[in-house]
């Protein structure tokens, strides 16, 4: 973590990063210690795992959302993309354990064909992403209804579910490991490294200056492209953790692309791009996540959830705007 | 948010009336091979109710895009807008005036947050908005189950229902609101001053403009619109309903609304004359297919291209003359 220091102005405190993961931890320290007061038992293992494992459909959405947002533009089809995920998964594996991996490899390149339809629709005919992604958001969900007639048929098979609420039992020290957890690891690992590559590089300079990005060779197009189909993907990925979670319903990913930019924000990513790393997003996810159990533990009525989270948005961002406009 | 804002200035107002008119011409021919008939009285008088609804809303949201800020609470404001002015008249004509008072006055308190929010404390208007709207959805979630209130009997027999020929009463409330914003827009300082703040913030402040002040009250004016939208839908459906804004998809259809009609999503360029036409166009496309009796599934998925379409094609006709 780099910090900036003002020679002419000594008594200023050590200036953080705009961008940088300090702030979101610093929030997700004072919420763990708040949720320590409150729950103690909550920070045990066990349950802390379980509580990693349902945050990573999130998560991941949150890293998706990073990759377009990064670049420069967002994608609001996400929700949509999830709930569609689901109910077509339902419908195709309609309960039969042999069709499970066929279905779950057809849900990835499903989210990379709307991704890359969302990628060239902005790129190459130059409508603004929040179109794009607002059309496709229209046409996914009326797509689903329309193929399953206004309500969800089939169903998931228990491999398929064992994703989202399965993990390995009576695991020294933590208890319970979620695979929903290791496949949030695993992906992770996988968006961490990507963006230390070339790629991760060539994005964040094509959402902090396209011009200069373009000038210097890079094909601005098939990098925000290539962003577009990352989000589809963690889509995918999230769909199928969250169907295997919560089961299939038309809501399964609704009003999801606004709690993944809200956490992409959260986490110290600047909207319009260039600014702020995928881990900060992550951690944005999951100290969104954790506020909401933090509002369960004190008996806050769920209808409330959005206003607090509307809240905490406004202030978060307010208060990383005032500082880097200070500089 | 686009390479648009690059480009030189364009004239694409006709290009959306072009665009309605052979939507209709269109929609007239086939509706009559279905055996229907898209001109006849009620097609009409449904299409402009429709249209009056989103184009209150559509207009105020042309104010902010053009000062280069948006609003994503103006489905939420609508909501609590129906609330206000349904659970204030009670039923009475005698609160009548009052009601529609207080819900402008509350919408107005909403528009003046989101504007503080986006000057003062600099917070990008996506999240600005979006998180006003969430703030406002814990409040009507929490709040309410369902219909509340009831709409004064003198505003559902006026504003609701009552028409002349064809035309409802709430269509030339909002023709007089769109030539109001345009009256606002090309003949008045704060017109020229939001184009101006849209288009280059930083060249508006170094010519005297004083931004934070301009777009301050266009995002009052813009949640008013929605208030005024919102006392348009109480006096329609004869309560407050609390999720009419969002089930409505007002947010995303009034964005779509102007920037089909040829409004800069990144500011600066554009008009609520255009608005107008993205409003009919959109509304127009949905009568034709109640006329056809197009599954309503299908017709969302149709309007989702649509809009993608339409933009697609100003874009390019951009790109062309920025070539040329």
């Amino acid at each position: 973590m780099q910090t900036v220091q003002r020679r002419t102005l000594p008594l200023r405190l050590p200036r953080v990063r705009p961008g940088g993961v300090l702030p979101i931890l610093a929030i997700l320290a004072v919420l763990l210690v708040l949720v320590g007061i409150r729950q103690p038992d909550f920070l045990a293992p066990p349950s802390l795992m379980s509580f990693l494992g349902r945050s990573a459909p999130i998560i991941l959405l949150a890293a998706g959302q990073y990759f377009v947002i990064v670049s420069g533009e967002f994608d609001l089809s996400v929700g949509s993309l999830v709930t569609a995920q689901v109910v077509v998964a339902a419908r195709l594996i309609d309960s039969d354990p042999t069709r499970t991996w066929p279905v779950v490899l057809l849900l990835l390149v499903f989210g990379a064909l709307v991704g890359l339809v969302n990628g060239l629709i902005t790129t190459r005919l130059r409508v603004p992403s929040f179109i794009t992604t607002l059309g496709m958001f229209l046409i996914l969900v009326g797509a689903v209804y329309l193929w399953s007639d206004g309500a969800p048929k089939g169903g998931l098979s228990e491999e398929f579910r064992r994703f989202g609420r399965r993990a390995f039992e009576d695991v020294p020290l933590l208890g319970r490991v979620p695979y929903a957890l290791l496949v949030l690891l695993v992906l992770a690992a996988v968006a961490v490294l990507l963006m230390r590559s070339d790629f991760g590089r060539t994005l964040v300079a094509v959402g902090d200056n396209p011009r200069t990005a373009e000038l210097s060779g890079v094909r601005v197009w098939r990098t925000r492209t290539i962003a577009f189909i990352l989000s589809g993907l963690a889509a995918a990925a999230a769909a199928i953790l969250l169907g295997g979670y919560s089961g299939v319903s038309f809501q399964a990913g609704a009003g999801l692309e606004f709690g993944a930019i809200t956490a992409v924000v959260l986490g110290g990513v600047a909207l319009g791009g260039g600014r702020g790393s995928v881990v900060g997003a992550m951690l944005g996810a999951l100290t969104l996540e954790l506020l909401f159990a933090l509002m369960n533990f004190y008996g806050v009525s769920g209808a409330l959830r959005s206003t607090v989270q509307g809240a905490i948005i406004l202030l978060a961002v307010a208060v990383s705007a005032t500082r880097s406009s200070s500089r | 948010m686009s390479a648009l804002s690059l480009l030189p200035a364009r004239r694409p107002v006709p290009g959306v009336f072009v665009a309605l008119t052979l939507t209709l011409a269109i929609g007239w021919l086939v509706v009559l091979l279905d055996g229907g008939q898209l001109f006849n009285q009620s097609t009409t008088v449904s299409l402009l109710h429709v249209a009056a609804g989103l184009g209150l809303v559509a207009v105020g949201q042309t104010l902010v895009i053009l000062g280069g800020s948006l609003d994503l609470s103006v489905a939420y404001v609508i909501s609590l807008s129906t609330l206000v002015a349904a659970e204030t008249m009670n039923g009475s004509d005698g609160a009548l005036l009052p009601a529609i008072g207080l819900a402008l006055a509350v919408s107005a308190g909403v528009g003046l947050l989101n504007g503080l929010l986006v000057t003062k404390l600099r917070v990008n208007a996506f999240i600005a908005t979006l998180g006003v709207g969430l703030l406002l959805k814990g409040y009507l979630d929490n709040g309410y189950d369902g219909p509340a209130g009831t709409t004064a009997p003198t505003l559902v027999q006026s504003l609701g229902y009552q028409r002349i020929g064809p035309v409802p009463l709430s269509f030339l409330l909002l023709v007089a609101v769109t030539a109001a914003a345009w009256f606002a827009l090309s003949k008045t300082r704060f017109g020229h001053h939001l184009v101006a703040v849209g288009g280059d913030p930083e060249v508006a402040r170094l010519s005297g403009v004083r931004n934070d002040r301009i777009l301050v009250t266009a995002h009052v004016l813009c949640s008013m619109c929605a208030g005024l939208a919102g006392i348009y839908l109480a006096s329609r459906l004869g309560s407050g309903a609390p999720r009419v804004g969002t089930e409505g998809l007002y947010d995303l259809e009034s964005i779509a609304a102007v920037v089909i009609g040829g409004t800069a999503l990144a500011g600066g360029r554009g008009g609520v004359i255009g608005t107008v036409g993205g409003v009919l166009l959109l509304a127009s496309i949905d009568a034709i297919f109640n006329q056809l009796e197009v599954d309503a599934f299908f017709k969302q998925v149709i309007r989702g291209a649509i809009i993608i379409a339409a933009v697609a094609v100003y874009a390019r006709r951009a790109m062309r003359k920025a070539a040329a």
